[in-house]
């Protein structure tokens, strides 16, 4: 059927920011499907809060909508583009909720929108637990035994435990859980209750102990059902299949085992009544009996999906957004082929395997049992030969560093009831490398028995007592090393020019060479916090840019989720770990001109200097630079020499070193290991005890003055190693202490004057100059009073490098390949510096919490945000307020605000209340707050803390209740059973605003106070887009 | 290190020689050297007769994983002579191909040979796990005819008629190498089969009254089947009559229709056909090398792969046949509705089919 003619301009929804659960996988299926729509000439039209995304750079759609993801945001563009069709699959569980909402609410008929992709009548049938069991049931299927429950009285009398609770409607199976007894159960399921927006949670029999598989299928119009991969999960029934360690195609099912899955799922995508598009169908199967149960079906793209197109090299997203405008599967071209279609189901000849990657240690406190609720940040995937080895690329594509806590920490570390096919290829690999005594011993075909089975130089280095360089180059004395192959998505049986390789052992290479130069792009790998999918917007600029410039471009990366690793984003894509050796060997056979560093965060970085012993040159910033920028006793010196101050610092060893330290440079001091990402085990310390606590047993820590009260500045800037253009001077919205990735920021900054932000320049021109930056450099100042110091430099694209782009209409990266690649800064055009912006934006970040029960929500010197949204407006309170909502935590206009602050922030807690009740909001606070309040005239109610004897409601349960609209409270200690704990923990299980910081505090009642009714508009009417 | 196998090769007729090593007996098998790009159903595969006289790679590069059960058993006994695997994942399944006395290798580089036969065609070839050199083995590839022209039913058909099933539609099914699943899905939908050996007369199968018949699967080139053709051609137009693989190529050919040897074949389960009647797609098992020249009316399934015949329907002599297997076994169900509903149409016609026996 050819393309509908019917449908002009299609809407898409993105996924917003990247939270647990939803993550890069929707920004690669989103771009997927509008560099497919407008190739087909759509007008589209996409809307999205995530300003990291490809999908929103301009270009990409006709209309680029940087707005809320909420009724009111999505409303507004489709009032204003009036699009004929919204395609709501390619933007998660956020976008097709969305779609549900605007359905019901009568917004798409008003506006004669039609829903393609998946109708109502599909997304309810799927998304609604009753719903699903009925229509399973009626299919023939058979679904976990389960009653839903819309109130603690509803369950029934008789349960036999375990049982899973899965509350409707949420993210990532979000507020579910299991439980063993019953005081579990009522704990659980008042939680549950709270977070499903429809109050329902289905109570369901427990399947641990049942294998887990899922299955990808695709649908088209003429009820053609093609299976385009399956996934089996090693860890068993029970854990979240986004925590799980997953393995493509299922290993351990036979064929009449396997195609009852597939009539299963065809079933299921047809009973669910998913007209065209892709769906992930969830199985348990119990590996005594082979009964099946249908677990759950998401009627859109998902993580899944993405992992599966990785590992198949067929592009669902690209699909799915064919077929939802009329082709059928028949009509479209398998992309690796060409001379096939898309109508069959891709043949492995390989083995990919997925490990999920945790980030338990940043949320002490926090339980770190993996269950039905999904807990990991980011995922790797590996591509081998054989299973062990592609199980062991993934695993250490984890880039797990000393103190990381994680489940399937070493290959010893199997979960129970791990299917014995498994656990003996394991126990096989482990025995290969048990057996080698010596290196010395190791002849070619002992070498290459090991890497077939996945070990690293490495690993086998470590098991003979020898480092990494030494193993390679004994391996490289015995002539192994890695051939090449191609993901061709059926098994080389039809010729396909595909650019997707992989590296394995003892095989004929079959990639032919380049033939331009080409540049080595290496990639950021799997999200964590602090290096998440701003890295790889930054990458994927990379890859174009260098390759408008006539390079060829070759991509690394491990993460299955990316555009980075869609194979159409590069000329030659290496999915493969970030690692020394993965690296050296894609170096040494593509002999590129150089190799790019400087976008993939601090990953690349860590590579820098193998790459330069190895004589691999690197693009722009020199390794020399980047070495500077972290040894932080020659950074310091290069601060004095160009006469840039830094604040106090000294380098201690030890407790008592360290309590020296801090007594010399005056407290409060910042107390971290020496070497960091994402502020790990950073600490505030305002006297000796808390600095011997707070200093590790072994290894160095850096001691500096915290500058308390300072305003944090973060600053963009590209450089040509001579001249530098300070892009961006942005103000955090929090004091100096909370980590930069967590701060609201604002750009152009709010408080800062021209003359202080010319200072701002003058320290960062002289700094890049001095590092000798060639590309981009982050420098991040703190304004004292009047005194200018510099905090750090990292000559690298940093994580706000998107949302300034977006910001000043100047695409930093494009700049800055430019640059590396040897233009001056005067030869890209770029506006002057000081351009006057007609808008501000803020960008604002979204937080885990309530993943994590029992670490405190409280913002500090750690980084905790998995993501982050923008918001744009003519003035700052407008668009913080924007941005707030945009992050999930709308801020009230009326109603009750509750404060309860440490001492020292009483006097700005009476300005914020002063401003509080005069917009008329009713105050309430605890007992020394409230007297502050009094003692200044400000009418104020008390109530208690829960750790106050009296009678009457506690404020947690004042929290509980929804009696109150917003919660300031600052932390006086972070005691995991502090009165501040409660109150923050109930605020977020109350989804009640609940703000930290005081000068956070203060931005919120701005933006009360004065917050206007905000205009829809796009970024291209926003601003002018410039390109460098 | 320890425990090492003893090493093998496959040697193609081209002098291509890849090394591996040896997980079934310790012996030398000559044969065509084909892959298939299933990733599950190994032993089905390994049983079918199809399979007869050739060598098989397996793309998937785990195989075994899941053991060996002598209910995937498409046959009595394999039927290919040897089997090439990337890795051989369990015990079990070594165990299973040493008893059955299979050349085996694994540690080969199975995507090398693949992509070397996808470029020079399926070709003769040997596995060598018996320490046998090249030159010598090189000179016995040279030896063995070539798949063309070659008759290979006689040695895995039935030697005699014999019947299965009680149910009310009285099947003939003529085995040329007959895979179980054919006889399973046939049983399960209400059939009472007589199996009659590959040289059957016309006479003696219509003798059986059936209410149709069934041309099965089979190895080798079908025309060097004159014969076999010559009692299809008889068969047609009697009763309603169905054929699968093999059977399609005898049925085309008696129907005038030509058959050619594809360079390489299609051997998998992932092969997408469009009906060209409800414009349907049928993701397919596929197990051959032969296919039939053909466009036209007759026409009524088109490999999407390479755009060769995969079904034809005769519809005046109430005879249709397809060149994928939609008995499955391996691979998806897609196809079982084809044998479901030209039995019920044989069971809903019956008295009409009774009274065509009679002229």
């Amino acid at each position: 059927m050819p393309r509908r003619d019917d449908i002009h301009t299609i809407c898409l929804i993105g996924a917003g920011p990247i939270v647990i659960g939803q993550a890069c996988e929707f920004d690669y299926a989103g771009s997927q499907a509008l560099k497919v729509l407008r190739a087909e000439g759509y007008r589209t039209v996409v809307v999205n809060s995530n300003p990291a995304t490809i999908m929103t750079d301009p270009g990409f759609a006709d209309r680029t909508y940087l707005e809320p993801l909420d009724a009111d945001g999505v409303t507004g563009v489709i009032e204003t583009e009036r699009p004929d069709a919204l395609l709501p699959t390619l933007g998660g569980q956020t976008a097709l909720n969305l779609a549900r909402e605007l359905a019901e609410s009568g917004v798409l008929a008003a506006n004669g929108v039609e829903l393609i992709g998946a109708s109502l009548e599909a997304i309810v049938r799927a998304e609604d637990r009753s719903r699903f069991r009925e229509v399973m049931k009626g299919a023939g299927l058979r679904v976990p035994e389960s009653v839903i429950v819309t109130s603690a009285g509803g369950l029934p009398e008789s349960l036999s435990f375990p049982v899973i609770l899965r509350p409707a409607f949420t993210l990532g199976g979000h507020g579910g859980g299991i439980a063993s007894n019953e005081v579990e159960l009522y704990g659980l399921l008042a939680r549950g209750l709270a977070e499903s927006p429809v109050g329902q949670v289905l109570v369901e029999e427990s399947l641990i102990g049942w294998d887990e598989f899922e299955l990808e299928v695709i649908r088209d119009r003429r009820d053609n059902v093609v299976v385009v991969c399956s996934i089996e999960n090693l860890d068993p029934m029970g854990v979240h299949t986004g925590d799980s360690v997953t393995v493509a195609p299922q290993m351990t099912l036979s064929d009449e085992a396997y195609q009852e899955l597939r009539d299963a799922a065809a079933q299921v995508i047809r009973a669910v009544g998913v007209e065209t598009g892709g769906s992930n169908v969830q199985f348990a199967r119990s590996r005594e009996t082979g009964e099946l149960r249908v677990i759950e079906m998401n009627p859109r793209v998902s993580r899944s999906s993405a992992l599966a197109s990785k590992a198949t090299g067929y592009p669902i997203a690209k699909v799915a957004a064919k077929l939802a405008v009329g082709y059928t599967l028949d009509e479209i071209p398998n992309d690796l082929t060409q001379t096939t279609p898309a109508s069959f189901e891709p043949t492995l000849d390989y083995v990919v395997a997925k490990f999920p990657r945790f980030a338990f240690e940043k949320f002490p406190g926090a339980d770190e049992t993996l269950g039905t609720q999904m807990k990991s940040v980011g995922e790797a995937m590996g591509i081998g030969r054989t299973f062990t080895e592609a199980l062991l690329k993934a695993m250490r594509s984890r880039e797990l560093d000393s103190v990381a806590a994680t489940p399937w920490r070493t290959l010893d570390d199997l979960p129970r009831g791990v299917h014995p096919w498994f656990a003996g290829q394991v126990r096989d690999a482990r025995r290969a490398l048990a057996d080698v005594d010596a290196l010395g011993a190791l002849d070619a075909e002992g070498w290459l028995e090991l890497k077939r089975l996945g070990w690293s130089d490495a690993a086998i280095g470590e098991r003979c007592g020898v480092n990494e360089a030494t193993a390679r180059s004994l391996r490289h004395a015995a002539g192994v090393r890695p051939a090449f192959r191609r993901v061709d998505s059926c098994a080389a049986e039809v010729e396909a020019h595909s650019n997707y390789l992989y590296s394995t052992w003892g095989e004929a290479d079959e990639v032919d060479a380049g033939t331009r130069p080409c540049v080595v792009i290496l990639g950021s790998g799997p999200n964590r916090i602090g290096q998440g999918i701003e890295f790889d917007y930054c990458c994927v600029q990379a890859a174009w840019t260098f390759g408008g410039l006539g390079f060829e471009t070759v991509m690394v990366n491990c993460n299955p989720e990316t555009v980075s690793t869609d194979y159409d984003t590069s000329d030659r894509l290496y999915f493969e770990p970030l690692g020394t050796e993965e690296v050296l060997e894609i170096c040494e056979r593509e002999r590129p001109v150089g190799a790019v560093i400087q976008f993939g965060g601090q990953t690349p970085l860590k590579l820098s200097s193998s790459l330069q012993q190895a004589g691999i040159p690197i693009l722009g910033t020199p390794f020399e630079a980047v070495d500077l920028a972290e040894d932080r006793e020659r950074f310091a010196a290069l601060c004095d020499d160009v006469g840039v101050s830094v604040p106090p610092w000294g380098i201690a060893e030890g407790a008592a070193e360290a309590v020296a330290v801090a007594e010399s440079v005056g407290y409060p001091v910042l107390v971290r290991p020496s070497y960091v990402l994402g502020g790990r085990n950073m600490r505030v310390c305002y006297d000796a005890e808390a600095v011997a606590a707070a200093t590790p047993p072994r290894g160095r820590v850096l001691v500096d003055r915290f500058l308390e009260g300072a305003i944090e500045i973060d600053v963009d800037a590209l450089s040509d190693g001579t001249y530098t253009y300070v892009a961006a001077v942005m103000q955090h919205v929090e004091e100096a202490g909370v980590h930069s990735g967590d701060s609201s920021c604002v750009l152009p900054p709010t408080s800062l004057s021209s003359s202080e932000i010319e200072d701002v320049r003058a320290v960062v021109r002289a700094l890049a100059r001095a590092l000798g930056v060639v590309g981009l450099v982050n420098v991040q100042l703190a304004l004292c009073g009047d005194a200018l110091s510099v905090i750090e430099a990292n000559p690298r694209a940093s994580r706000t490098v998107p949302f300034a782009s977006k910001a000043i209409g100047v695409n930093l990266v494009e700049a800055a390949c430019k640059l590396a690649a040897g233009a001056s800064l005067d030869s890209l055009g770029l506006p002057p510096e000081d351009d006057l912006l007609s808008q501000v934006s803020v960008k604002a970040a979204v937080f885990p919490f309530k993943r994590f029960p029992g670490a405190d929500p409280v913002l500090g010197p750690e980084m905790r945000s998995t993501g982050e949204v923008m918001a744009s407006a003519p003035d700052f309170a407008t668009a913080f307020a924007k941005a707030e909502r945009a992050a999930g935590r709308r801020l009230p206009e009326s109603g009750t605000a509750f404060l309860s602050v440490r001492d020292a922030d009483k006097p700005m807690a009476c300005e914020l209340g002063r401003r509080l009740a005069q917009v008329g909001f009713r105050l309430r606070a605890t007992s020394r707050t409230a007297y502050a309040l009094a003692a200044d005239g400000i009418p104020v109610e008390v109530v208690r803390k829960v750790t106050e004897a009296g009678s009457g409601p506690t404020v947690v349960d004042l929290v509980r209740r929804g009696r109150c609209d917003l919660v300031i409270n600052t932390p006086a200690g972070s005691g995991a059973r502090s009165d501040g704990y409660r109150i923050r923990e109930a605020a977020l299980t109350a989804r009640i605003p609940c703000v930290t910081t005081i000068s956070g505090a203060l931005a919120c009642v701005e933006a009360i106070e004065r917050a206007q009714d905000d205009v829809v508009a796009s970024l291209q009417d926003r601003l002018e887009w410039r390109s460098a | 290190m320890s425990g090492r196998s003893a090493s093998g090769y496959v040697l193609l007729e081209d002098g291509t020689r890849l090394p591996g090593r040896t997980v079934g007996i310790r012996a030398s098998a000559f044969g065509e050297a084909v892959f298939t790009t299933a990733m599950s159903g190994y032993q089905e595969i390994v049983t079918d007769p199809s399979f007869a006289e050739q060598l098989i790679a397996f793309t998937a590069p785990m195989i075994g994983n899941y053991g060996a059960s002598i209910e995937r058993n498409e046959s009595d006994r394999p039927a290919a002579r040897a089997v090439i695997m990337r890795r051989a994942g369990g015990t079990e399944w070594k165990r299973w191909l040493v008893r059955e006395g299979i050349v085996a290798l694994e540690d080969v580089d199975t995507r090398a040979l693949v992509l070397h036969l996808r470029e020079h065609g399926a070709m003769r070839a040997a596995v060598v796990a018996d320490g046998i050199d090249t030159a010598t083995t090189l000179e016995r590839i040279e030896a063995q005819p070539s798949m063309s022209g070659r008759g290979l039913v006689a040695g895995v058909s039935t030697k005699r008629r014999y019947r299965l099933g009680a149910g009310s539609t009285r099947v003939a099914l003529i085995d040329y190498g007959c895979k179980r699943s054919i006889v399973r899905r046939l049983l399960a939908r209400g059939a009472a089969i007589t199996v009659h050996p590959h040289d059957a007369s016309a006479e003696a199968v219509l003798g059986e009254r059936p209410d149709a018949i069934l041309l099965s699967n089979g190895p080798g080139d079908p025309a060097a089947l004159a014969s076999e053709t010559a009692v299809v051609r008889k068969l047609i137009g009697r009763v309603p009559l169905l054929g699968i693989c093999l059977g399609h190529q005898l049925l085309a050919r008696a129907a005038g229709f030509a058959t050619y040897k594809l360079p390489y074949g299609h051997r998998g389960a992932n092969h997408p056909v469009r009906d060209e009647r409800s414009g349907r797609v049928l993701v397919t098992c596929q197990n051959h090398g032969f296919a039939v020249e053909g466009d036209g009316p007759h026409v009524t399934h088109v490999s999407l792969y390479d755009g060769t015949v995969e079904g034809l329907a005769l519809t005046d002599e109430q005879a249709c046949s397809v060149q994928f297997h939609p008995e499955a076994g391996p691979g998806p169900h897609d196809g079982w509705p084809i044998i479901e509903r030209w039995l019920d149409g044989v069971a809903a016609s019956r008295p009409a089919g009774v009274t065509a026996l009679a002229s």
